[in-house]
């Protein structure tokens, strides 16, 4: 495998570009390995590179019914931050900004982290009190968030409409300095092809149909579309369907899978510095390096596996947005889709074992598991190479829910990108 | 948007309406003889098929009253709505879609 540089690209330039092969191999599904992925999206991907690089754990596979980042991967929004309320919360996203930071030279892949900030606005009492809250409670947890006044805010964002004449007029807001974007396909890929060199098996068009038990209630194998696959160690990190594919496995879980929409205007010259979200008014903007504008809707009230949303949603942020930036409402948007997102209870995800002796799971990051993508990876293979809780990951044990120890981003966020 | 026929008042617009979550979760008759699990399985835990869901309605902005539905998550199309109290509809000799 070639690695990338400044040397090969000029290397390859020689040629005309056309020396490069691809990133990782197709090959056929052996009949055994030692752990499966299912789910190729950054978290399994990731959970699999960390197996192979962290743990040794060579002879492994990731399984993605489509294409590598065609779910939620590929649709979000890619805003990243860890000023969650909770020390638990704290503990896991920042561990993700941490790995973030130096992802794309772990990696020898640009995944274009930018730690542009985010900042997150307040429009009413209630948001002010909340979010001054949030920026205590993270100082003490150590991680950076600071409070702006709607001046300060408007001189960090200048295109922001920050008069009193806004049916929900800016009162502040809270930046996290570090918070910031990636490249979503660039986070598959890049974690697929450090994997694919470490030996693992990336497997696409494959969709796991059934979960096998022996006698015991362990986990045996996997039933495929591309075949029976043995394996006494299964990871799940299947979004939006994780209810389905555990419930392979006889396994309920607290979950459900709501479509969440985002869309994209054309490209124009860098108008936009950094990203900004409120959740009162439900509107989320960045701009890509690309030049176009990246704007995240909210869910639609009901449960679907469709993958679209109703128009109406994406309405009500585009009108947010033409009120929070006026000088956007000319802008034409591009393209505008959904994705399927697996909500808990508490906002919180679950992350670690399962009744199920060698099965593992990854789910409920819902709106907001772009950011967690290396975090929980990293976590999760520790887990799966263990069969313990990583220190991280151990508050977010399906456990929670029976033992009363949920970590409620719900109540503090109401929203939790 | 959806159109929902709402079995109080006919089809309405799906911003008349809140979604309520899984339907026919009954609350527990003798609460204090409930184990641990099964408040799990009461307060948390839910089926989030893939296909036919019934699940809760209530017509906030209209009669606001609460009804039961059997929607499709594969397409959202609905394939009966119900009252409240009404089981879920057998749909081999009930409804065709
Ligand atoms: C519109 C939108 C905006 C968002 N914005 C943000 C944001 O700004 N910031 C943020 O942090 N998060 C955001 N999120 C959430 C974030 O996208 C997800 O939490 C995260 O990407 C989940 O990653 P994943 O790898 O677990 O899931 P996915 O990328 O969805 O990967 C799961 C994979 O599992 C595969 N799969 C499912 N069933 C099977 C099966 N039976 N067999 C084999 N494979 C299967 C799927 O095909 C899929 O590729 C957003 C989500 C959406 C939809
Ligand atoms: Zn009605």
């Amino acid at each position: 495998m070639t690695r990338f540089s400044a040397f090969e690209l000029f290397r390859q330039g020689l040629t005309g570009q056309s020396g490069w092969k691809p990133q990782w191999c197709s090959p056929e599904p052996k009949a055994a390995y030692d752990a499966v992925i299912i789910g190729g999206g950054g978290h399994g991907l990731g959970a699999a590179y960390y197996l192979a690089s962290q743990h040794g754990l060579r002879n492994i596979a990731v399984l993605e019914k489509g294409w590598l980042g065609g779910g939620n991967t590929g649709r979000n929004t890619t805003i990243i931050r860890s000023n969650y309320l909770f020390p638990e919360s704290a503990g896991l996203y920042d561990h993700s900004v941490k790995l973030w930071e130096g992802l794309s030279q772990e990696l020898n892949y640009n995944v274009m982290f930018s730690q542009r900030g985010v900042m997150m606005l307040a429009h009413t009492v209630h948001d002010v009190q909340v979010f001054q809250r949030h920026v205590h409670a993270n100082r003490a947890a150590g991680v950076d968030n600071d409070w702006l006044t709607p001046e300060e805010a408007k001189a960090y964002c200048p295109p922001l409409n920050i008069s009193d004449n806004m049916r929900y007029p800016v009162l502040g807001a809270a930046l996290q300095r570090r918070g910031g974007t990636a490249r979503h396909d660039a986070v598959a890929w890049g974690y697929a092809r450090a994997a694919d060199r470490l030996g693992v098996d990336i497997l696409e068009n494959c969709e796991v149909t059934g979960i096998v038990r022996n006698a015991q209630g362990a986990v045996e194998a996997v039933e495929t579309t591309r075949g029976r696959i043995k394996t006494p160690k299964v990871g799940v990190s299947a979004a939006g369907h994780t209810s389905v594919v555990l419930g392979m496995a006889g396994v309920r879980l607290p979950l459900e899978s709501f479509p969440l929409q985002a869309l994209v205007s054309e490209p124009v010259k860098p108008v936009f510095p950094c990203v900004v979200m409120s959740n009162t008014i439900h509107a989320y903007i960045s701009q890509s390096d690309k030049g176009e504008l990246v704007i995240g809707a909210g869910t639609d009230i009901y449960t679907s596996y469709t993958q679209r949303g109703g128009l109406h949603i994406s309405q009500h942020t585009l009108e947010a947005i033409c009120e929070l930036f006026p000088q956007f409402r000319r802008m034409r948007m591009l393209r505008n889709w959904g994705g399927i997102v697996d909500v808990t209870p508490d906002r919180s995800p679950i992350v670690g074992k399962t009744p199920v002796q060698g099965l593992y799971v990854n789910c409920g990051w819902g709106t907001g598991g772009f950011k967690a993508t290396p975090g929980a990876a990293h976590t999760l293979a520790w887990t799966i190479a263990r069969d313990e809780p990583h220190p991280i990951n151990a508050p977010f044990t399906l456990a929670r829910f029976r033992d009363g120890f949920l970590i409620d981003e719900a109540a503090a966020a109401a929203v939790a990108h | 948007m959806l159109v929902i026929a709402c079995p109080y008042c006919g089809p309405r617009p799906e911003i008349e309406f809140a979604h309520g979550g899984e339907a026919h979760i009954a609350r527990p008759q003798d609460p204090s003889s409930l184990g641990v699990e099964d408040w799990t399985e009461f307060l948390y835990m839910r089926a989030n098929p893939k296909g036919l869901h019934a699940e809760r309605w209530r017509h906030i902005h209209g009669c606001a009253r609460f009804f039961n539905a059997l929607r499709d998550t594969t397409t959202d199309q609905f394939v009966a709505t119900y009252r409240t109290g009404e089981p879920r509809p057998d749909l081999t000799t009930a409804v065709k879609a």
